[in-house]
């Protein structure tokens, strides 16, 4: 009975949803009047679509970037917030902010930053001598400035979880790296990142399902463009969705997406275990 | 003074150093956005920029409240967010419970349902959900925003995880006392609670509050959007004017920046906790 307002909630709104897309992947149809049954038609037509390939080449280079580094620079970050310092806890808070201001937002701020004609990026680089980058039209410049964004949003989270996993190695370990004379970055090395391998590996699987996800600060910054150049799955779906409002496509391209994003899950899961047993 | 501590200290002013240059470069987003904001579209445009405003202007801050439904933006995502919360929270502390303590058929295999959904994207399940508000007659409303994001796993996923240390023995004894299922809810586990519902009223208050992509599909009159939906239909309206934009954007931020100074180590816990697990 207590269960009961959450099994209905789910069951409404979440089951029965993911049931329906997969059979209004096999329809056309515009979400209103009749929708026609059309077979795999959707699913054909997306493996010939240009669009949908660069979606999801976009997509997974905007992971490849935005991971690594979002990982790398949380962990610089925990390792020198956990020494004490003064103004430590304000400093923390100050780089775990921006997690908690929102993608349109975000994406505004950088939007003008990044301004091709009067953002303060160009300006700077200009001041410096240097040619302004054409972050609104080239492909790659815009992609690089969606990672920055991802980059200064992701950043508090990985260092949080890696600032409770550092508090979880014993100082007995580090005492007695000290004890034979291992160096800082002997220390690093052999211990603290071995140490550290089962929280990476969480954020990694964490980094990977929120960057196949990403949509408020493309659709806000960059409206996946210049071209089709930033376009991600998932701005692909909503706009074949409700902008062409061709909704039976947009399902099939949902049902992709979510089995990429189940495989990766399984494959992760796969090598967490293997590497747990091992 | 020793020459180690002389050491030390140098150390620490290093460390210090290195960190104080990571927060200003993660405020400065922050900072130009307010100086922007106090900017005339004239010193914006300018072939010359500075790094602090010549002197303060508030139009931006003026025209687009009395130009836009600015004020009933706010309302709406106020109004979605905090029924989001309510019933969120009830729902998740009630099914928690279930989850963690009571014995029901199908129970953990309804939970692994639950948590398959973690990971589903919005997008997967958009078209079927639009569907079922425009079958539910929700299109436009508030309703149609807040209900489908009912079925978040996180919440529930966290609240079953707390209430798991939470002793039998405290629940058998209670029972012995000849006290209900609900009066053990209410007078026993809640108490114990604080801190989950801590977590889960500023976090879900946060999801909602900063959503986008589900409130763009269901709000289509521009009085019904929220501040997240109606800040992108001013950048439409704004194109290059971002003082504007940046002075609206900074407004719709600010109750989140309050709940973020106020429960900040309630976020930091939370995000930790859902870490380690």
């Amino acid at each position: 009975m207590f269960a009961a307002p959450a099994v209905a909630v789910f069951a409404v709104f979440m089951f029965w949803p993911l049931i329906k897309v997969v059979w209004i992947s096999f329809q056309k149809t515009s979400g209103f009047g009749i929708a026609r049954w059309i077979g795999a038609q959707n699913y054909q037509d997306i493996m010939a679509d240009p669009i949908f390939w660069t979606a999801l080449a976009n997509t997974a280079l905007y992971t490849l970037l935005s991971v690594p580094l979002c990982l790398f620079a949380g962990l610089a970050a925990a390792l020198l917030l956990n020494k004490k310092m003064p103004a430590r806890g304000l400093i923390r808070a100050i780089f775990y902010m921006p997690a908690v201001i929102s993608g349109v937002s975000s994406a505004l701020i950088a939007a003008w930053m990044f301004n091709e004609d009067l953002g303060i990026v160009n300006r700077i680089l200009g001041l410096l001598g240097l040619d302004g980058v054409a972050w609104q039209s080239e492909g790659l410049p815009a992609m690089l400035s969606l990672v920055a964004v991802s980059l200064w949003i992701g950043l508090g989270f990985n260092m949080v979880v890696y600032l409770a996993a550092l508090q979880g190695i014993p100082r007995q370990v580090y005492e007695a790296a000290r004890c034979d004379g291992a160096s800082w970055w002997q220390t690093l090395r052999s211990i603290t990142i071995p140490s550290l391998a089962p929280t990476t590996f969480f954020l990694v699987v964490i980094g990977i399902i929120n960057s196949f996800q990403v949509f408020d600060i493309v659709y806000v910054m960059t409206g996946g463009g210049p071209g089709n150049s930033t376009t991600m799955l998932v701005t692909y779906a909503y706009s074949t969705g409700f902008e062409q409002r061709q909704q039976g496509y947009a399902s099939a391209i949902g049902v992709l997406l979510y089995l990429i994003v189940l495989v990766l899950t399984v494959v992760q899961w796969r090598i967490g275990r293997r590497r747990d047993t091992a | 003074m020793t020459a180690a501590n002389i050491h030390e200290r140098r150390a620490v002013r290093l460390r210090l150093a290195f960190a104080a240059a990571g927060a200003v470069a993660v405020l400065f987003p922050i900072y130009w956005m307010i100086v922007t904001a106090l900017s005339t579209p004239a010193e914006l445009r300018g072939s010359r920029f500075s790094l602090w405003p010549a002197a303060a202007n508030w139009e931006n801050f003026i025209g687009p409240w009395s130009k836009f439904p600015y004020p009933t933006w706010i309302l709406n995502s106020a109004v979605i967010a905090v029924s989001a919360v309510a019933l969120t929270v009830v729902i998740n502390l009630m099914a928690g419970y279930a989850f963690a303590k009571l014995r029901f058929p199908g129970r953990d295999v309804l939970f692994l349902l639950v948590l398959s959904t973690l990971m589903v994207p919005v997008q997967v399940v958009m078209v079927p959900q639009f569907h079922l508000v425009v079958d539910f007659g929700l299109l436009g409303s508030n309703w149609g925003v807040v209900l489908p994001r009912l079925a978040e796993a996180f919440g529930l996923f966290m609240a079953r995880q707390f209430m798991m240390a939470v002793p039998d023995e405290l629940l058998e004894a209670a029972q012995v006392d000849g006290s209900g299922q609900w009066r053990t809810f209410f007078k026993v586990v809640l108490p114990l609670c604080k801190p989950l519902i801590a977590v889960l009223v500023i976090f879900t208050f946060m999801w909602r509050w900063n959503e986008f992509a589900w409130p763009l599909i269901v709000l289509k009159d521009p009085e019904s959007y929220t501040l997240q939906v109606g800040l992108l239909f001013l950048k439409n309206q704004y194109g290059q004017d971002y003082g504007a934009l940046m002075a609206m954007s900074l407004v719709s931020m600010i109750p989140m920046l309050i709940v973020f100074a106020l429960f900040q180590r309630h976020f930091v816990e939370g995000m930790a906790r859902s870490g380690i697990k």
